[in-house]
């Protein structure tokens, strides 16, 4: 649904030298149907993406709450499945986008320029199911130009939670409305996460709000290099 | 106490009711920012105090863990520590009563009223009570009752239920207490400041508790091997209640028993850190049956009812079990953003928050109260605060996954379902899932079908704006890049 996000990751991890592969079979890892309860539904969608992914050396994702699908939920949902123990390898091997490159490359300067006022949401999953909470805040602090703003309430929901978002609409946008107040206290420019779905809920209300901030994923921030008015280095380089 | 071998009751019909009134309150509340702003300075200061409080531990996970383990051992040994604990309240003259459901608790205790011709009642505060709906049971027998937690008695003068496990009348500012008080109990005031209104809510009290002549109270733990009742209280009611009317009766789940009495040294500050901040409260009573001989004050009576009321069927869950770790500390309702945005009264059941929601549809059926497991963004803010450790978020999960499984959910649901996963089998099909939707809004959206009734997004679009549509997907842009058409 936000394809920049995809085309940033893949700009800053050329960057600093990985080769990628992109399957293109793949699809969902399964979460929206397990989360509403359709483990049924969701358990053949995660065994095609295990056999799609056991081979990789490492599976880097730009959102938290897909990592802990994987890593957290797999185990559980494919317990009795044949594809168990490769699911068990797997989850060692998928990354969130922050911690791949804080953690398993070990860098923490990705070259990045971004010269705005920042506030950083901690996603629920990333922080509560992965303990993802300084890689990301390492990154920002390493972004040059970039003044990272904490956030009050950083790790208080922004309600999106799935089907949730839909189902009961009026507490889901009561919750990001408080999201947003605690962002645009901040004054910052920028807010960013780690998750697609998240900042789709934030962005959303933002806009709805005619608020100053705007959300941007992290890989975003990170890919840009040079501040250039009306140009996107980004997306030239991966057009290449 | 029987153990039921089924894992959750029958799948009923589901009355209209539960589900809908919940959608109706939460959205009201939600829309109300006056509610928000109270409920969340006092869950600011409630925080403030808990960082205090697990700070004067030197480890509070490795306290947690302790906890965790203590209720382990005693709800996976409760055919032991139930029955060494009942042996020692009756050796001391104490009756232990086992009741299977609510009804057999109440007439328990209005037979017993009864019999004993009691006309007043004094409370202090219990969970229990409120789940078997005691009061209005005495009530009508014509029983005055007296609510004398300060919270509890606030919430009682103004008819309503309990808004908060431990903190009854969260919702309410000084200004709302002033005004109940002068139109309930106006011959009592004599000034308008906290302190003044505390007094006028003493004095109005202290004629209850010298004219009861039954004393009802919960219990924080039972611990077997003391045969002792522990309460938790800070305003002394609890001690009067238990203390003056000749008759005293305790409510408790039987999942409150503690093995050993050491195990208090634990997890009482544990519950009392986690509750309040406290590291104790100002008072700890320990009650072991009635007045013996010896003494020169208690009750003369000391009557116990065990309540059951669907927790062995929770106990025969093993996926679930832990859910009778709980020790009532309301932790996990302060840190759930929605219960900070709904509040406690728009759930409609007696155990609020995420303990309520995982608890509720294992007390009074699943196909009634599954909707309150669907009420949560999963954040997991409830299991990161637990003191024992229950993972409640994942419990959420469990209930959604035995709703879709055991009871009717919506036909467009399944529907929905099985058409995601047909498309999510597929690259192929996804991919066309993708051009088809994005093709569908902009011709909508070109027709001017945003935010209407029309919008295929409009419980999204209804409050927030619909994600700007890509114009290429990363799959296209990859393919491009790498030479393939």
């Amino acid at each position: 649904m936000v394809p920049q996000v995809a085309f940033d990751m893949v700009a800053v991890l050329r960057r600093i030298g990985w080769q990628l592969d992109y399957p293109e079979e793949q699809t969902c890892c399964g979460q929206p149907a397990f989360n509403t309860g359709y483990w049924d539904e969701a358990r053949p969608v995660a065994e095609r993406f295990v056999r799609i992914f056991r081979q990789a050396e490492a599976v880097i994702c730009p959102s938290g709450s897909c990592t802990a699908m994987v890593r957290n939920f797999y185990p559980e949902l494919l317990a009795k499945s044949a594809l168990r123990d490769d699911a068990l390898a797997l989850g060692k091997r998928v990354f969130e986008f922050s911690e791949f490159l804080v953690d398993y490359a070990r860098v923490t300067d990705v070259g990045a320029c971004f010269p705005h006022r920042v506030t950083y949401h901690d996603s629920c999953h990333l922080l509560r199911e992965l303990h993802i909470q300084e890689q990301p805040r390492t990154l920002l602090r390493h972004v040059g130009g970039l003044e990272l703003i904490e956030l009050p309430y950083a790790d208080e929901c922004c309600g999106f939670g799935g089907s949730f978002a839909v189902k009961l609409p009026e507490i889901s946008a009561a919750m990001g409305m408080v999201k947003a107040r605690n962002i645009e206290s901040t004054g910052a420019d920028y807010v960013t996460s780690c998750d697609p779905s998240c900042l789709m809920h934030i962005s959303g209300v933002l806009r709805r709000r005619r608020s100053q901030a705007k959300a941007i994923h992290l890989a975003s921030i990170l890919a840009v290099q040079q501040a250039v008015p009306g140009r996107n280095p980004v997306a030239e380089e991966v057009a290449q | 106490m029987t153990i039921a071998t089924g894992p959750s009751p029958k799948p009923s019909t589901r009355p209209p009711g539960a589900e809908s009134k919940f959608h109706h309150d939460a959205a009201i509340k939600a829309a109300d920012d006056a509610h928000r702003t109270t409920v969340r300075r006092n869950i600011d200061t409630y925080n403030v105090a808990v960082d205090t409080g697990k700070a004067r531990f030197s480890d509070w996970e490795a306290a947690r863990r302790r906890c965790q383990q203590i209720k382990w051992e005693a709800v996976n040994h409760l055919d032991r520590y139930l029955v060494e604990f009942e042996e020692n309240i009756k050796r001391r003259g104490g009756h232990v009563f086992w009741a299977a459901s609510s009804e057999e608790a109440r007439n328990y205790v209005l037979e017993l009223a009864a019999a004993r011709g009691v006309k007043t009642v004094v409370k202090s505060k219990s969970m229990v009570t409120e789940e078997v709906h005691l009061n209005p049971a005495l009530e009508a027998r014509g029983i005055q009752v007296w609510e004398t937690d300060l919270g509890e008695y606030i919430v009682q003068l103004r008819d309503e239920p309990p808004y908060h496990i431990l903190t009854p009348a969260m919702h309410l500012s000084h200004a709302q207490i002033l005004q109940l008080f002068r139109e309930k109990i106006p011959g009592d005031i004599e000034g308008e400041s906290h302190e003044e209104l505390v007094a006028a809510a003493r004095r109005a009290l202290r004629r209850a508790f010298f004219s009861a002549e039954m004393g009802i109270s919960g219990a924080n733990f039972l611990v077997a091997d003391a045969g002792m009742v522990a309460i938790s209280t800070n305003e002394g009611n609890g001690r009067l209640c238990t203390s003056v009317p000749p008759i005293h009766v305790v409510f408790a789940g039987i999942e409150k028993i503690i093995p050993r009495l050491q195990d208090l040294a634990t997890l009482w500050p544990v519950l009392t850190t986690a509750g309040t901040g406290q590291f104790l409260t100002t008072y700890g009573t320990l009650i072991g049956g009635p007045r013996t001989a010896e003494e020169i004050d208690g009750p003369r009576e000391f009557h116990l009812i065990l309540l059951d009321n669907g927790r062995s069927r929770l106990l025969a869950d093993i996926e679930q079990r832990e859910v009778l770790h709980c020790i009532r500390c309301g932790a996990c309702l302060n840190a759930c953003p929605v219960y900070r945005n709904i509040g406690g009264h728009a759930y409609g059941t007696t155990y609020m928050g995420p303990i309520g929601s995982v608890l509720t549809p294992h007390l009074r059926g699943l196909d009634e109260y599954q909707h309150l497991s669907f009420a949560s963004s999963l954040c997991g803010a409830c299991s990161e605060v637990c003191p024992v450790r229950i993972d409640l978020a994942h419990h959420l999960l469990h209930n959604r996954r035995n709703a879709v499984d055991r009871t009717p959910r919506p036909w467009r649901e399944r529907l929905a379902m099985r058409l995601w996963r047909w498309a999510m089998l597929d690259g192929r099909r996804f991919r066309m899932a993708g051009t088809l939707g994005r093709m569908a809004l902009l011709t909508l959206y070109g027709a001017g079908a945003q935010q209407t009734k029309m919008d295929p997004l409009h419980a999204w679009t209804e409050a927030r704006e619909a994600p700007p549509l890509a114009p290429v997907s990363f799959h296209d842009r990859w393919r491009r890049s790498h030479g393939k058409h």
